[in-house]
């Protein structure tokens, strides 16, 4: 409750900031005061699961370990800010005011206990996406990016929203506890999973998995490439929890009668993501793809319900987040360099930046899953779950496509190597840096000590 | 007015799910068929509006009030949904001069 609250005034701290003429401090004030809220919610990841306004939210290891990846995946993005904003200062403290209102929704996906705490975060968080995603306002790409983005996920708002309607008429409550009662007291009317399989296509929309993903490259593609690395970073991981814990809670006793459904579409958006991925030539369209697949890949832990996928989940999330912000700082500085989000743009850096293209690589193989970074123990422990749940084919189906996922990957490390007039000259801004050494640092560190960032 | 309020008390429930089910379905055909971005938002509207009957209805057949102050939430969202998405399509309007969903191609490949 507390991160919730914090985290909305230093939100309005932004809004305020332009008045008192801190524009240059805002940045690093807002970075300090992420940091601060994280200490403050780091205190209570022991404490006992406690329910505030009348049960809305209920704070306890899962929300509050969500609550601190989404703390930390926003500190670093703020961060990147310093330079990216450079062109347009004037909008500064708008735009990180959206990006800290973003995470507000995002914190509310991951402590909600209460389907009208889950339908407004989800829509706290989806319209700033829409007014970030088109933050370049001059550029005809980011308006229809941010145009295609609202209109798709208004729609796909109004389907959960159905879903949502449908499931308080058949149980008579949106508090999560009483839906589960219902669910397994007694046989649940018809409209009750009418209700779960619109929720559930609504939740496929947001979180970018098959048939629902096409607005995911485009829209990607369109937006300021901080604004991609927010939404495929803060927004995958957010949605994800929300959809586990509401899964998890209300829904899983129903698991029969949607699990097939699942398994079809994981396997559908797995290959779907990797077989697009592979024929990309845009860097951030290559990511996109590569945000498809591992949707797939997150989706098989709210298939596996009857596994504990809390904390691979979380791992997965932390290791897919880390390697996306990494490989996107380095991405900034080039794209600044060349004005081009091409692969081709990358070629000859490993010869003239050799510390940025190592991080890119490194952050390239965790992606990828090769050991030892933190991506290959994510992979690992979730599919040893998923496996535990029983879905053999799934999990054999998964680690073919990430060996393909391999090639696109390299695509990337080999045009590091390429031949090109391109001298890089201009030096890269300490900020970009730094933010892909602290990323990549963790994914090692992860790599190396998984149980260091395992909370349950 | 006491015989308008038998009459309302008197439709079975399921009228109300199937004038809500058929207003739906009406704001998703028009979101997947009309090009013009101004008639999909409505559509969407529409959609919004549909769930708000169906909410109240489902309130009142549960004797619950929670689906009403519900209703509250969805409004004011979409009210806050619908401000962006005009601001959205002004600045497209000020770049291609057409609220036409057709003629935004920039991003395909």
């Amino acid at each position: 409750m507390k991160t919730l609250t914090y985290t909305s005034f230093l939100g309005i701290f932004c809004l305020v900031a332009e008045l008192l003429n801190l524009r240059k401090l805002l940045i690093p004030l807002v970075v300090l005061g992420l940091v601060v809220i994280g200490g403050l919610t780091y205190a209570d990841l022991n404490a006992e699961s406690a329910s505030y306004f009348h049960d809305m939210l209920r704070t306890d290891k899962f929300s509050v370990s969500f609550s601190l990846l989404l703390l930390l995946i926003t500190a670093l993005i703020v961060s990147l800010g310093q330079n990216f904003f450079k062109e347009d200062p004037s909008k500064l403290s708008d735009y990180i005011a959206i990006i800290i209102f973003a995470l507000c929704g995002g914190i509310a996906m991951v402590s909600f206990a209460n389907m009208a705490m889950f339908y407004i975060g989800i829509e706290i968080l989806s319209i700033s996406f829409y007014i970030l995603a088109g933050t370049n306002k001059k550029d005809v790409k980011s308006n229809e990016a941010a145009m295609k983005y609202f209109l798709m996920g208004s729609f796909a708002s109004g389907i959960l929203l159905m879903g949502i309607t449908l499931i308080y008429g058949a149980s008579g409550s949106f508090n999560l506890g009483d839906i589960s009662l219902y669910a397994t007291a007694r046989n649940a009317d018809a409209i009750f999973f009418i209700g779960i399989i619109l929720i559930l296509i609504g939740l496929l929309f947001k979180v970018s998995a098959a048939p629902f993903h096409f607005w995911a490259p485009d829209v990607y593609e369109g937006s300021p490439m901080l604004m991609t690395a927010l939404m495929s970073t803060l927004g995958k991981v957010a949605s994800f929890a929300a959809f586990y814990r509401l899964f998890s809670i209300c829904f899983s006793i129903s698991y029969d009668t949607y699990g097939w459904v699942l398994s079809v579409l994981i396997a559908l958006t797995i290959l779907i993501g990797n077989f697009s991925a592979l024929r990309q030539e845009s860097f951030k369209r290559i990511l996109a793809f590569s945000g498809v697949t591992n949707a797939g890949f997150m989706l098989m832990a709210i298939s596996s319900i009857y596994g504990k996928m809390e904390g691979p989940l979380f791992f997965y999330g932390l290791s897919y987040s880390l390697a996306t912000i990494g490989a996107f700082a380095v991405a900034l500085y080039v794209s600044s360099v060349t004005k081009s989000d091409k692969i081709e743009a990358f070629n000859g850096l490993a010869y003239k930046r050799p510390l940025l293209s190592a991080l890119l690589i490194f952050a390239m193989f965790s992606i990828a899953g090769i050991p030892p970074f933190a991506g290959f123990f994510a992979k690992y422990f979730l599919f040893a779950e998923a496996l535990k749940s029983g879905h053999f084919w799934l999990v054999l189906f998964a680690i073919v496509n990430s060996i393909i996922s391999v090639y696109y990957y390299f695509k990337v490390v080999f045009a590091l190597f390429a031949k090109s007039e391109q001298t890089f000259e201009e030096t890269p801004s300490p900020v970009y840096v730094a933010v892909a050494l602290v990323a990549v640092a963790l994914l090692i560190i992860a790599g190396v000590a998984p149980g260091l960032f395992m909370p349950f | 007015m006491s015989l308008l309020l038998n009459i309302l008390q008197v439709v079975p429930m399921q009228y109300y799910l199937m004038v809500s089910a058929a207003l739906f379905s009406i704001g998703v055909l028009g979101v997947l068929f009309r090009r013009n971005a101004i008639t999909i938002f409505m559509c969407v509207e529409i959609m919004l509006n549909s769930i708000n009957l169906l909410l109240v209805a489902f309130s009142t057949y549960h004797n619950d009030s929670n689906g009403q102050v519900f209703v509250f939430f969805v409004m004011a969202v979409a009210a806050a949904e619908v401000a962006v998405g005009l601001a959205i399509l002004v600045t497209i309007f000020r770049n291609i001069r057409s609220v036409d969903i057709d003629d935004l191609k920039a991003l395909k490949n």
